[in-house]
């Protein structure tokens, strides 16, 4: 991604890493760069298989020992994370950078009362008392919502719910008020309504804490509240980033395109849904050209042969597709992204700023409708 | 859609499935649910974790003995098919397509033999080739490659070990489908595949399905009517597109407030609607009361008038 901004918490630079395994080199992740600056929240959105949980795990030093970085540098805090030793990683794991996993249910220790488990991070990097550690382990489990915080500290992970649970284990991620917050699918495990609060309890705790935010998906809908800015991985790529408004209603990538369109909306009646057909290329061996062109409707003749450079859409949002190539032809998009992209054009006046509308321009009203209460 | 001439294949009639009954620790997970699915419609389930949506579905496949109510299939108590040649029938009729694809399928097994199981089973193969010719018709009516029979599941992804799953069910010719969550451990991008195909397949083969889900997008495109659980009682039945749009007990409204649209600006004006299930817990007696055509909401005597009323304001036909 485009950088120049020395906000930059977290710059990953062509980073590349395959896997080792009994049928060959499985090229994971090829050649991907981002950067996350402070205090935002980077959505990463793709199928499972893309790699969204590769780079992040890369970031904190997790991945399984058949993994060979293959090229690429990941910098935090000018210096390059690959290059430092398990040792010094343990510094940085739960302390700067601590992460939250898509499975409550597994991620933490059955046999530890979740007082200790919350405090442990504490005692490990700020060398503070048990005493103390325990007192803060209290407050952060006040502050993620656990009702009669005194007496629930010293239960067992079984005596909670599911969202009791991923509330946990923020509270553990938390806990060293870490400057990276990694949340992989922190949902996915979870009903609708505890995924809203959950949503909601993420958000306030990042202003709170002032944490930046890495927030790995495959559901779109999920992070529409919750990102700033978004990148859309594909085979080990990243294809398409912008803001969270750019992907949403100027999406420029047939991918991002499939994404959007195969969620039912509202305004989704019966008939078919536009399912993006078929499934990703094997890694093993990745197709020549653009990777996505085997499922994709708009592929043109290029994108059997070469892979498209990322085309600049404004500042903020590239996407690597030669659709966007000047010599292309121009495509009719999807009628749902058609209409997205109208609704872009209202969102802008003529001279390209970008105005808000007080209501939404969509039909979803009735969803927020309280005027029942 | 006019329900009047239309033929009720499964009618579920103050089901009670209680676990532990007498103990301390006694859970009423489904209570007091009644609930008809009419032939060829999809009947979506909806709830929480916990709601007993799960449990409905397997105590309506006769998995438990009910504790009391019973479960009508083509007008036959499900509790009271005995002989095996009754239940083998029963079990041809009724299939199940369960959630989880990787926990579903025996790993032992090759896919020809997962798919073959129940053409065994029920003797539908005269001979070896006829077996095979049925397996690999099925999986190319899920979209699968006929050559794949002969390997294992874990060589399938999870969508490809979903069409499996359904079309194991679809090897004895069923009537009815129960799809237990059948798309939730699913990318969203292969989540319209396979919701796209038990569409196809419902109007290929006149299926009728049970489709429960906690999506509720999903399930409000798939259904025609939808059912909202919540503490083992059933509180709203309507068309789906209108318990969608205008829902009419609090618990439906909480609900729909907390699924995230993929809109931004609809996003950040979300306010997600709390549920106070404190009403539940009073000894009110309440019944389905028919608030508008279809549309059926679990209510006392008196707090129909208020239902009516939110009806009417939500430009229903209150009867």
């Amino acid at each position: 991604m485009e950088n120049n901004d020395t906000e930059n918490l977290i710059e990953v630079k062509n980073l590349k890493i395959n896997f080792d395994t009994y049928a060959g080199k499985v090229k994971a992740i090829r050649d991907v760069s981002f950067h996350l600056k402070k205090g935002e929240t980077l959505a990463i959105v793709g199928e499972s298989g893309s790699g969204k949980s590769v780079t992040t795990r890369s970031l904190m030093g997790l991945n399984a020992d058949n993994a060979e970085i293959a090229g690429g540098q990941i910098m935090f805090h000018g210096e390059d994370v690959l290059k430092k030793s398990e040792k010094e990683m343990q510094q940085i794991r739960g302390k700067d950078i601590a992460m939250i996993f898509q499975d409550p249910m597994t991620s933490l220790d059955p046999t530890m009362k979740i007082g200790r488990q919350i405090a442990e991070p504490l005692i490990i990097h700020n060398h503070v008392s048990k005493k103390q550690a325990m007192a803060q382990a209290l407050e952060m489990l006040k502050l993620v919502g656990i009702t009669d915080a005194e007496h629930r500290i010293n239960d067992y992970p079984h005596q909670f719910s599911g969202g009791m649970r991923q509330r946990i284990v923020i509270a553990i991620a938390l806990i060293c008020y870490p400057e990276v917050l990694i949340a992989d699918e922190p949902t996915t495990a979870l009903d609708v309504t505890i995924q809203a609060q959950i949503l909601k309890l993420m958000k306030e705790l990042q202003e709170k804490i002032e944490t930046s935010i890495i927030f790995i998906t495959h559901d779109l809908g999920v992070v529409a509240g919750m990102a700033d800015r978004i990148a859309v991985m594909y085979a080990g790529k990243i294809v398409e980033y912008g803001t969270v408004d750019e992907i949403f209603y100027n999406p420029q990538h047939p991918y991002t395109w499939g994404l959007l369109n195969s969620m039912p909306t509202l305004d989704t009646q019966s008939g078919e849904l536009s399912a993006i057909p078929g499934t990703p290329p094997d890694l093993l061996d990745p197709p020549k050209g653009d990777a996505f062109a085997a499922r994709n409707p708009y592929a043109l003749k290029i994108d059997a042969e070469q892979e498209p450079p990322f085309f600049k859409v404004s500042d903020t949002h590239y996407a690597a597709t030669w659709l966007l190539d000047p010599r292309a032809e121009k495509v009719t998009p999807p009628e749902a992204i058609a209409k997205r992209q109208a609704q872009w054009a209202k969102m802008h006046t003529d001279d390209g700023e970008l105005v808000r509308p007080a209501t939404p321009l969509n039909t979803a009203d009735n969803l927020d409708d309280s005027d029942r209460e | 859609m006019d329900y009047t001439d239309r033929k009720k294949i499964l009618e579920v009639k103050n089901l009670k499935q209680y676990f532990n009954v007498g103990k301390n620790d006694e859970v009423r997970a489904v209570d007091d649910v009644s609930f008809d699915i009419y032939e060829g419609e999809t009947f979506g389930l909806v709830g929480e974790s916990g709601s007993g949506k799960t449990t409905t579905g397997r105590a309506i496949i006769h998995l438990y003995e009910p504790t009391a109510g019973e479960v009508l299939f083509n007008g036959k108590d499900v509790a009271k098919i005995k002989g095996r040649k009754d239940q083998l029938e029963f079990r041809k009729e009724m299939q199940m397509i369960f959630q989880d694809p990787y926990a579903s399928l025996n790993p032992r097994m090759k896919v020809k033999d997962i798919v073959a199981e129940g053409i065994d089973i029920h003797h539908l193969a005269k001979n070896d080739q006829e077996r095979t010719d049925m397996v690999e018709n099925l999986l190319e009516t899920v979209g699968l490659n006929k050559d794949h029979s002969s390997r294992y599941p874990h060589e399938f992804s999870g969508g490809q070990r979903q069409r499996i799953g359904i079309a194991r069910a679809l090897a004895v010719d069923p009537k009815f489908i129960i799809a237990d969550e059948p798309i939730s451990a699913l990318d969203v991008s292969i989540q319209a595949q396979v919701v796209n195909l038990m569409k196809e397949l419902q109007i290929k083969n006149n299926l009728t399905y049970l489709f429960i889900a906690h999506d509720l997008s999903m399930v409000k495109y798939i259904s025609d009517r939808i059912g909202v659980m919540h503490y083992g009682r059933m509180l709203e039945i309507g068309p789906a597109d209108e318990v969608y749009t205008k829902p009419l007990h609090d618990y439906t409204t909480s609900l729909l407030s907390a699924v995230p649209v993929p809109d931004p600006e609809v996003e950040r004006a979300r306010k997600q609607i709390p549920y106070e299930p404190t009403m539940e817990g009073d000894d009110k007696p309440r019944t389905m009361v028919e608030i508008a055509p279809h549309h059926f909401v679990r209510a006392a005597e008196d707090e129909v008038a208020m239902y009516q009323e939110r009806a009417e304001k939500a430009g229903l036909d209150v009867l």
